[in-house]
């Protein structure tokens, strides 16, 4: 067996402690709180440490957790703050030389790859699992077994500035923009592109004209068959053109630069997640939340990001991981806490009930019938693929976009087979 | 911390004892007998050394990685020897830079040339071993069905695990080689096992201490193995499992216990059945030259391949090109007398040179925005000129952009070089009647070429793979159009490599090292070629 030298010092150190108390045997929750008697001088303050990396834009949400979790069982949790833009890829490489963390928070997809790569150990919630949102479960589910324990959800959605359009009537995007127009500001509806292209903004549009990514089943979750080819995707293609052309989409507007334009009140509509709507606020803005209208005829459904703990499948404290992701992060008042930290949607039914703020709500209705991102290894090469032929289609260097769009599709087909 | 000795090694050594009953003394004094302040000094720091190493050693016995103990020990006895012994007065000089030499260049190189033999990616991430456990870990299901058992851990008089629930109101209890079984005279609080004879429960905190075997722990529910066996993850809550593969250690194959598939080995270091399908995770194996022919028998690479070959080539040369003109030109003017405040012009020369290169990409990307570009709005009066999307103007953004980050270097070396040649030649110059332009193409140039030439060689092999600055200017794009991998116009070799090796989605280091190999040995030929062609300008 592989193990640390910091953990085997600890059990050394525990073993030390634990012969002065030895022998008594109560069943465990109650442990800390209840006074030993004849050891209350060597009482284990601590009954283990657990490693657990998080990203800069989760850790101040999760320190607070992690705080009572230590409070409440005495179990220590090392939060290591890791940057984002590795702390996947240094999960997948650092867990095979046993120096990578007991727990992991993070997006629900990366599953596909941690399962591929056998980083991930499968988690059990017995029947606990209808106690969260379908698709929160469904979206960490691979190959049938569950391998993360959500604790928020998110999705992207409309959001109006009331200041510019009080009330929208539309019904169909078409209908949104001649709004938008009405209102007489620079743009009338803002979706995020860029130069690479951004098909997670656009997929609202796109599942509006029955062209999800993967084909689904009836209860939302993917198959592994392309879905956005054929008659629907190629009518999608055209309409995106004819955004496009219409300066509706346009590759120059990033990120940055719609929400500058949002908060500048340069459009009264813009798509997109909490993540910007707190700077709206902020800033004073008046918003409404509301789904998207559809481009196709049939509902616009965007993708549901979920958010939650992986434990590491070479964790040297599986109980103790356990402990926090199955039995500690899925309770109501800690989903309802991080719910109060984050400003996500809770995974869980009953924390999310008690979700009042208006706009949080918005993007719940928004999302309802959402369908988790596919999180198979190979999605990493379909968001390429998606998203250059998108914008090229939209900056017009795809001239015809029936024919890009197809030659999109079997370029996915042949990464999907390739791999 | 070997560098730290060495610091202090020279700091002590200078102030010699003075002159006198001193020196014969410590000339017959050996090292170990001679304990002067410095002596101890060193004794702490290498005794620190000694430390941190045996702690990396014995870090490294436990995660079995023998090469690094190997090395480790080496080092550990090198620094002892050259500091202690008194023969090794040149090591104690060359051994931290030998060391760092070893780790970060010899190490890496010799690293990145075995990862090019191997399949090591994501689905090869780690050893047999690690994909056999994770296999059976991602196959080993709850029976459909069966129910959550509240359990209770307890140990025997041995100190063996049992596990103890209730079902149907019966408590029963089990271990690892003997099944559930009712549990005679056990105390149950809602349907919980609270007590039993002869056993001891476990509280949180000896649980904490053996979770491991807890874990590890399958406690069969019948004599039949198929009826599956009782596990738990948290030590709370009990669930029946039922394995979906089965490892034979022996035969060395996976079974699949619901299909009756069996999987072996392949070569591809991958369980595999007869019918081609494989099982997820591999492991990491040999390949062979598998990488490097892939790279030229790809037929996915190829559409693409010739067009980011040759404007690799046009970037490197054009970049060292017009930083090169750009910064002689400057050097020559802030070299003329004649120019006031020459010292202020030039720090404000050598300015884009202090700003990180990737944040200079980063705002340069920003301002060239085609709607909010700075160059747009503001210079050219809100024209909008895509200058990072269409092909030809991003190939000409991404040179100026270069331009404007290398010719401070350029511009340096040239004043360097500029000053370095004496006076007088221009002097009897100028008394020939050598007009300026003459002066600088039949002396200047070829005086400074001497010393310029290896730079602009080197200048080439960086701009080469220079990788940082596309990846933060333009990504690569515009992309072509329609291409089978995502590649695009201002792509340049080592930033096509990024992009089909870890941006298509599944990482693939063997293959991406095998490119990067290639990539390495066509800058090395080259620059070969070139330092040759310099040397002959020394000749003059």
């Amino acid at each position: 067996m592989r193990r640390s030298i910091p953990a085997l010092a600890a059990a050394l150190g525990l073993a030390l402690t634990l012969t002065a108390c030895g022998g008594n045997g109560d069943d465990g929750a109650n442990e800390t709180a209840e006074p030993t008697q004849g050891a209350a001088t060597t009482e284990p303050a601590l009954t283990g440490t657990l490693t657990m990396w998080v990203d800069e834009t989760r850790i101040d949400v999760m320190k607070p957790i992690v705080e009572e979790f230590q409070t409440e069982t005495g179990v220590k949790v090392d939060l290591v703050q890791k940057v984002s833009g590795d702390i996947r890829t240094d999960f997948v490489s650092q867990v095979p030389t046993g120096q990578g963390p007991d727990v992991i928070i993070g997006a629900h997809d990366w599953t596909g790859e941690f399962v591929n790569n056998g980083v991930v150990a499968p988690i059990q919630f017995g029947d606990k699992s209808d106690e969260f949102a379908p698709s929160a479960v469904q979206a960490f589910t691979y190959d049938g077994q569950v391998y993360g324990a959500p604790y928020a959800i998110e999705n992207i959605a409309l959001v109006r500035n009331n200041k510019l359009v009080p009330e929208t009537k539309a019904t169909t995007f078409d209908e949104l923009v001649a709004e938008g127009k009405a209102a007489g500001v620079k743009y009338p509806v803002l979706i995020q592109q860029g130069d690479q292209g951004d098909a997670y903004h656009l997929y609202p549009l796109q599942t509006s004209f029955d062209a999800p990514i993967f084909t689904q089943t009836e209860d939302g979750s993917y198959t592994s068959e392309l879905g956005l080819g054929g008659e629907n995707g190629e009518k999608f293609a055209t309409y995106l053109q004819k955004l496009g052309a219409d300066k509706v989409l346009d590759p120059a507007l990033g990120g940055d630069q719609v929400k500058e334009a949002f908060l500048a009140g340069e459009s009264p509509y813009i798509v997109t997640g909490p993540w910007y709507t707190t700077e709206f606020t902020n800033a004073g803005l008046d918003i409404s939340v509301l789904p998207v209208p559809s481009a196709g005829g049939s509902e616009a459904k965007p993708f549901v990001g979920v958010q939650g703990a992986f434990i590491s499948a070479k964790s040297a404290n599986p109980v103790l991981a356990n402990e926090f992701v199955v039995n500690y992060l899925t309770t109501e008042p800690v989903q309802s806490e991080l719910y109060e930290l984050g400003g996500r949607l809770p995974a869980l039914k009953t924390a999310a009930a008690k979700v009042s703020d208006p706009i949080l709500a918005g993007f719940n209705e928004a999302g309802a019938t959402g369908a988790p991102m596919p999180s198979i290894p190979e999605m990493g090469a379909m968001w390429q693929f998606w998203g250059t032929t998108q914008v090229q289609i939209i900056g017009g260097q795809a001239s015809d976009p029936v024919g890009a769009w197809n030659t999109m599709v079997t370029n996915m087909q042949d990464a999907i087979d390739a791999a | 911390m070997s560098q730290q000795t060495i610091a202090h090694d020279s700091e002590h050594a200078p102030p010699e004892p003075p002159p006198g009953d001193a020196r014969p003394v410590r000339g017959d004094s050996s090292p170990a007998r001679d304990f002067s302040k410095g002596f101890l000094a060193k004794l702490v720091l290498v005794g620190l050394i000694d430390a941190i190493g045996l702690y990396g050693i014995l870090t490294a016995i436990s995660v079995e990685q023998w090469a690094i103990v190997g090395f480790l020990v080496l080092a550990l006895v090198a620094v002892n020897w050259a500091y202690f012994s008194r023969r090794a007065l040149a090591a104690k000089y060359l051994l931290p830079g030998l060391v760092f030499l070893l780790v970060y260049v010899i190490f890496t190189a010799c690293y990145t040339a075995y990862v090019a033999f191997t399949n090591y990616g994501d689905g090869h991430n780690s050893t047999k071993a690690d994909a056999v456990s994770a296999i059976l870990a991602q196959n080993e299901q709850r029976v459909e069905g069966s129910q959550a058992y509240p359990l209770t851990i307890l140990t025997d008089s041995d100190g063996d695990l049992t596990f103890a629930i209730v079902r149907d109101g019966q408590a029963l209890a089990g271990t690892q080689d003997d099944p559930l079984a009712p549990a005679e005279g056990a105390t149950v609080e809602s349907d919980k096992v609270t007590a039993l004879p002869d056993h001891e429960v476990l509280g949180f905190a000896a649980v904490a201490q053996r979770q491991q075997e807890i874990v590890d722990l399958r406690v069969p529910v019948s004599d039949d193995a198929a009826d599956g066996s009782l596990r738990t993850q948290d030590a709370s809550t009990g669930y029946v499992f039922e394995s979906v593969m089965e490892y034979d250690p022996a035969a060395d194959t996976m079974t699949n216990t619901q299909t009756g598939v069996v999987y072996r080995p392949n070569d591809q270091g991958q369980f595999a059945a007869e019918d081609g399908s494989t099982i997820s995770p591999g492991w990491r194996v040999n390949v062979g030259f598998d990488n490097f022919t892939r790279a030229f028998s790809d037929d996915r690479l190829r559409t693409a391949f010739v067009e980011i070959f040759l404007w690799t080539f046009a970037f490197a040369l054009l970049s060292v090109l017009t930083t090169f003109v750009l910064g002689l030109f400057l050097a020559v003017v802030f070299n003329d007398p004649r120019v006031r405040a020459r010292k202020l012009l030039r720090a404000l020369m050598i300015l884009p040179y202090a700003i990180p290169a990737f944040i200079s990409a980063l705002v340069w990307k920003g301002m060239l925005n085609t709607r909010s570009g700075f160059l747009n709005q503001v210079l050219l009066g809100g024209a909008e000129i895509p200058w990072l999307t269409d092909p030809w103007l991003a190939k000409l953004s991404v040179i100026g952009v270069n331009l404007w980050l290398g010719f401070p270097y350029m511009f340096i070396v040239c004043t360097g070089a500029l000053q370095s040649i004496p006076g007088e030649v221009y002097e009897s110059a100028r008394m020939d009647g050598a007009k300026p332009w003459r002066i600088m193409r039949s002396i200047t140039l070829p005086l400074l070429m001497v010393s310029v030439a290896p730079l602009l060689v080197a200048s080439f092999a960086f701009n080469f793979n220079n990788f940082a600055l596309i990846y933060m200017l333009t990504g690569g794009g515009p992309n072509f159009v329609g291409t089978p991998v995502v590649v695009g116009h201002t792509d340049i070799l080592i930033s096509m490599v990024y992009s089909v090796a870890f941006e298509s989605g599944l990482k693939q280091y063997g293959f991406a090292s095998a490119l990067s190999i290639l990539i390495f040995i066509m800058v090395g030929a080259i620059s070969w070629w070139g330092f040759r062609r310099t040397r002959r300008l020394e000749e003059l």
